[in-house]
């Protein structure tokens, strides 16, 4: 199914990605055939079928819950973005807005 | 010694005879990836592995036969290693060393072996060509206006290329295989649940499986040896005793039956690629094995699946790269815009793409039309396969419809790219392992490659059928002119 400019932005928007104007031009083409292509599954009678997660044969796994040791406050914050840090906290911009 | 020895046994029979060290081995490798044209590297650890080799010549002198003790290794650089950078080949990761390392390469770090760097890739493996890397592209050897295939080109050129005893990639839809059968190695795909992918950057989570680049087919089972088995950090590793790996190398092929899949010989594929397969399948039947028709009905339409479950996927665990914890920040007037900005700008136009495709398929009304649908055609290919694994011992084709192509062939052709990987993404929709050998070379004297493909845990046959043809042919000890 091709799909048009706008339905391109609503996913870029649902994903968090902004796109410039060449951008949403370029993949609205590229991601229609794409689209096009993926289409042929509905030649598939699949009315019956029951959908496969994954290949494996296992399904739940479980562990005792006990604690064990984690990264550091400093691991954890080594890799923060350049003005991503506060003292021992990640800095974010303001969230909510009205206090 | 001016060279890497030719396999891993060659290479620790000199280390036990003391006629070389791990620490020689390393230099030769450190400079040959120094060296390197091709752009295979992304990162070269030098302290680090002289350190790793130091450490393996200890254990040597000590009498230890571990045997990857001291050979030093090339690893793709998505699966973390701790305090060494881990980019996923994107500017969103650009700078972050992880602060721990992947299960995979704590055992490898276990067993002794000396890990060289990081290799390119196409950007947080999505690709089939490695020109999606942030870094630049990485170049054949065979023929440096030609890709390597991706998305693990990296480590497949660091092997083929000389620089490395063997390599790690990631495979997805393929991105260990197809490289392999461009760059002309061994390459392998374990079972889904074999390997640990606790520390390896998350690409889809339902496909993905950590495997080697080798020189030989047995320096895939060697590697694999050491990376199988449960890991309590990764859920969906199976439970299972790994036996000998290697138990079944050398045993012939006679009285096996090896499918054939007609779906697999399509229009498009390139007439050189046909021919090599062709006379492979006609060597193993006049070896002895039993050439079986089997019916894959499905194939063609395993790329629809691919393309819907995998983006799928990946615009889920993507999700995490938004600039708050680690990698890039591109701060906007708030925090929305912090995102979409950190987004937009740190990550390449195909993964863009990927994740508005996956995102599209999994929003409100099309989730069931193209999420869960693929899901169903899932189950039934997977049916196929086991119709067909009930009928013979292991599935024999091509790896790829076509030798490595040109630099630029493909970019702007999204679809005509993933049709590179037809062939291998089958396995990962099934969950099966599979290794591309070298079969021959194109009229250009390009690699071809030849996939076996097993059922579910069956690594010992793959290995056993994919070796008979090695020991038999001499493909796999050309090199490169330009290495």
């Amino acid at each position: 199914m091709p799909i048009d400019r706008q339905t391109v932005v609503h996913a870029a928007d649902l994903a968090r990605i902004a796109l410039s104007d060449a951008e949403i031009e370029r993949f609205t083409g590229q991601i229609s055939v794409v689209l096009d292509a993926v289409d042929r599954l509905k030649e598939v009678d699949t009315s019956t079928v029951p959908p496969t997660a994954s290949a494996l044969p296992i399904h739940n796994v479980e562990r005792e819950d006990e604690p064990r040791p984690g990264l550091t406050n400093e691991e954890a914050l080594a890799n923060a973005p350049k003005g991503g840090r506060d003292g021992e906290f990640f800095r974010v911009q303001e969230v909510l807005e009205a206090r | 010694m001016s060279e890497l020895p030719a396999s891993i046994a060659d290479a620790g029979a000199l280390l036990r005879k003391r006629a070389t060290t791990s620490a020689e081995l390393t230099e030769i490798a450190l400079t040959a990836a120094h060296r390197d044209t091709f752009n295979a590297w992304l990162h070269v650890a030098d302290a680090h592995a002289r350190a790793q080799a130091r450490q393996a010549d200890e254990r040597l002198a000590k009498g230890d036969a571990s045997p990857l003790l001291g050979i030093p290794w090339a690893c793709k650089d998505i699966i973390g290693t701790k305090g060494i950078p881990t980019t996923a080949a994107s500017k969103i990761l650009e700078g972050y060393k992880p602060p721990y390392s992947a299960t995979v390469v704590e055992r490898l770090d276990a067993a002794g072996a000396v890990m060289l760097g990081k290799t390119n890739l196409d950007e947080f493996a999505m690709g089939s060509s490695n020109e999606n890397s942030a870094f630049g592209p990485v170049r054949n050897p065979w023929d440096v206006t030609r890709v390597p295939g991706g998305s693990s080109g990296g480590s497949a050129v660091a092997v083929a290329a000389g620089q490395a005893m063997f390599g790690l990639g990631t495979d997805t839809g393929g991105s260990i295989r197809q490289p392999g059968a461009l760059s002309g190695v061994a390459a392998m795909k374990p079972t889904y649940g074999r390997v640990s992918r606790f520390g390896v950057v998350a690409f889809a989570s339902s496909l993905d499986q950590v495997g080697p680049f080798g020189q030989t087919v047995e320096d895939c089972a060697i590697v694999c040896q050491a990376l199988f088995g449960k890991d309590p950090n990764d859920a969906t590793t199976m439970p299972l005793a790994v036996d000998d790996l290697r138990r079944d190398i050398g045993r012939g092929v006679k009285g096996l039956r090896i499918g054939v899949p007609k779906e697999f010989f399509i229009d498009g594929m390139e007439k050189d690629v046909e021919r090599a397969v062709r006379e492979a399948l006609r060597w193993y039947e006049k070896e002895g094995a039993e050439l079986v028709d089997v019916s894959l009905s499905l194939t063609d339409h395993g790329l629809a699946v691919y393309y819907i479950i995998q983006p799928a996927e990946a615009s889920s665990n993507l999700a995490r790269y938004d600039g708050v914890r680690f990698g890039r920040r591109v701060e906007g007037k708030d925090l929305l815009d912090t995102y979409r900005r950190t987004r937009g700008q740190g990550f390449g136009a195909e993964v863009k793409r990927r994740m508005i495709i996956g995102t599209y398929a999994l929003s409100a009304g099309y989730y069931d039309a193209y999420y869960v649908k693929a899901q169903k055609v899932r189950t039934l290919i997977k049916a196929e396969f086991d119709a067909a694994f009930a009928k013979c011992d292991a599935i024999v084709t091509p790896t790829s419809p076509t030798v490595a192509f040109k630099i630029g062939q493909k970019v702007d052709d999204p679809l005509a790219m993933y049709l590179n990987d037809v062939f291998t993404l089958p396995g990962n929709i099934a969950g099966l392992p599979g290794i591309s050998i070298p079969c021959g070379f194109s009229q250009d004297g390009l690699p071809i490659g030849l996939q076996i493909m097993a059922n579910s845990f069956q690594e010992a046959t793959m290995f056993r059928v994919a070796a008979a043809f090695e020991r038999a042919t001499a493909f796999h000890q050309a090199r490169p002119e330009a290495a």
